[in-house]
């Protein structure tokens, strides 16, 4: 029952040599290509690598290394460019891309001696709430699975959820860890903007992607963070500032704490989903907590803003696949244009088109100002708001999504639906805020997410908050049926 | 605000991207839709507000010395490339 076991408790079998990181491993692997085929959670498996990597671990703690992750098995969402690898995005632009580096993300996690397994399925270049749109089929939630996970990083909150592994990496640019935890029933954890390195991570929206993780818990995620978090030289937006020991503040206690809750997100907010909501207000009240209703009277305007700016930077920002230097290229093309648009035409899927066709038009000329430059205004006022709520409020509390997870292929041809499902955890995104989504109870039979944001690096309260949510709740150690044993 | 085959077929060539006789209609609601959600943004009052472009608002960017820092790697990186000769990328002929 390996599975079942914290980072902590693995951690401690480990230094006592009671089991081997080979051991883990073994399990781990055994597990994936037992429940995986069910799923489609994992794309890539690199199983042989990892059983070095985990003899490497062992041997590390044999001569008296010791730490947290050493020997400990992942999962990364396959937007991290690994080494040696396919690094697809969920596309058939990279269908072929081998990484020839790895992403920072990467590189620390291994430098700290965890053991990647394999590679996420995910939504195509990130863009997605369902996990849907990846060129390689849709992830399924293992709690229903003719439900979806969530998107984009839906096969690495899949994975954690059915305990292929003690951790996943993720990255949120609009949601795309906070809402598929929600939906599996695991803890996500999105950083401030700046945090953690993008060097390496297949750019979606530049000024709103950042990584994270996803885990059983708030304490395991501290210890993952902990390794990924950090300055980059080679991220020209990462944030040159010390990282606080996130597993030492865990049990601070909330005595005092202001909780702020949004009005804007309780607004029309199903009953059965509100009520969680209460309930885990309740227990944060007994934790000592007190609560004061706030309000960000522009966050309303976070979805329209989004789907503007985050559209724009894509369309930017893969203009870089064009078929000539790496990844597809159409067959006989008969001049340089065809080849360009052929090779994108091909390359990429319907929806990441037409993100990157909403983008183009929103920067073309006689556009820009109405839609670009408006959509960067707004995204200021959402901003102030939030800087407003934080003088009142030290954290805030609400839903992550408006529904638990829905069916497959039930919003797939309908966008600006499927935009919507993003409109609680976006806000966060557009102001570079950290946000984490921990489960907090079930809406038909399907498991909700509790969202939390602080200010600007305030990951250690928001991990300390949900870390003494957990002691008081069991939520988190609920496995879906059929994948506890 | 709708938009009409025509703005699709331009922005496509725009964004370098073809789209096939059966996506297009697809493209042209689909595309529509989206702008007329986003055509919200115009009902917010933002006069005298200064757009945002990034998160950390007032993080400088950051300069480095202008030494050698990453050594060559073509060869391992062009093994990626869909055509290669010489060290250089293949692409159709562009000047007759």
């Amino acid at each position: 029952m390996l599975h079942t076991l914290s980072i902590a408790e693995l951690g401690r079998l480990l230094s006592a040599k009671e089991i081997s990181s080979i051991d883990l491993t073994h399990h781990f692997l055994a597990r994936i290509e037992r429940l995986n085929p069910a799923l489609n959670a994992l794309i890539t498996l690199t199983g042989d690598a990892a059983l070095a990597a985990a003899a490497l671990a062992d041997a590390r703690r044999a001569r008296g290394e010791n730490g947290p992750l050493l020997g400990i098995p992942l999962i990364h969402k396959d937007i991290f460019c690994t080494d040696g690898v396919r690094t697809s995005c969920g596309s058939r632009m990279l269908d072929n891309f081998v990484a020839p580096y790895d992403a920072t993300v990467v590189a620390r996690l291994k430098a700290d001696g965890a053991v990647m397994l394999g590679k996420a399925n995910m939504d195509e270049f990130a863009m997605g709430s369902s996990n849907e749109t990846s060129y390689y089929g849709p992830v399924r939630n293992p709690w229903d699975t003719t439900k979806v996970p969530g998107g984009s990083s839906g096969g690495s909150a899949a994975a954690t959820a059915a305990r292929l592994a003690p951790f996943a990496t993720g990255t949120d640019t609009g949601g795309s860890i906070r809402q598929p935890a929600a939906l599996t029933g695991v803890t996500g954890v999105k950083p401030t903007y700046g945090r953690v390195s993008r060097f390496g991570m297949i750019a979606f929206a530049s000024s709103l992607d950042q990584a994270g993780v996803f885990a059983h818990s708030a304490a395991d995620a501290a210890l993952v963070l902990q390794s990924m978090a950090g300055f980059d030289p080679r991220d020209s937006t990462s944030i040159d500032a010390p990282v606080p020991d996130y597993a030492a503040t865990l049990n601070a206690p909330l005595a005092g704490l202001k909780i702020g809750l949004l009005r804007e997100f309780f607004e029309g907010l199903e009953a059965r989903n509100s009520a969680l909501i209460h309930d885990a207000l309740k227990i944060y009240r007994e934790l000592g907590a007190t609560t004061v209703e706030v309000s960000l009277p522009h966050l309303p305007m976070s979805v329209p803003t989004y789907y503007v700016v985050a559209p724009a930077e894509c369309s930017s920002n893969l203009s870089r696949f064009d078929g000539v230097r790496y990844g597809y290229r159409c067959k006989n093309p008969k001049d340089l244009l065809d080849l360009y648009t052929r090779s994108r035409g091909e390359g990429f899927g319907a929806e990441v088109k037409r993100r990157i066709m909403t983008g183009t038009y929103v920067l073309s000329a006689g556009y820009f100002d109405a839609y670009y430059l408006k959509a960067q205004k707004v995204r200021r006022l959402i901003t102030d708001d939030f800087r407003a709520a934080f003088t009142q409020a030290d954290l805030l509390i609400g839903p992550t999504t408006p529904t638990p997870a829905f069916a497959i292929g039930a919003k797939i041809d309908d966008p600006v639906t499927m935009y919507l499902n993003d409109i609680y955890t976006i806000g966060a995104n557009l102001a570079g805020l950290p946000g984490l989504s921990l489960p907090c109870g079930y809406v038909d039979e399907l498991p909700m997410g509790l969202q939390l944001i602080g200010p600007h690096f305030s990951e250690a309260k928001l991990l300390n908050a949900a870390h003494l949510y957990q002691g008081a709740t069991d939520w988190h150690r609920q496995a879906p049926r059929g994948y506890e044993s | 605000m709708s938009l009409t085959r025509q703005d699709v077929e331009k922005i496509a060539r725009l964004a370098r991207l073809s789209i096939t006789e059966e996506e297009m209609p697809v493209y042209v609601t689909s595309l529509s839709s989206i702008v007329n959600f986003v055509d919200e943004l115009a009902r917010v009052q933002t006069d005298q507000v200064e757009p945002m472009a990034h998160p950390l608002d007032g993080q400088q960017q950051r300069l480095r010395a202008d030494v050698v820092s990453e050594s060559d790697h073509h060869e391992k990186y062009q093994t990626n490339a869909p055509e290669v000769q010489a060290g250089l990328y293949v692409v159709p002929r562009v000047i007759e």
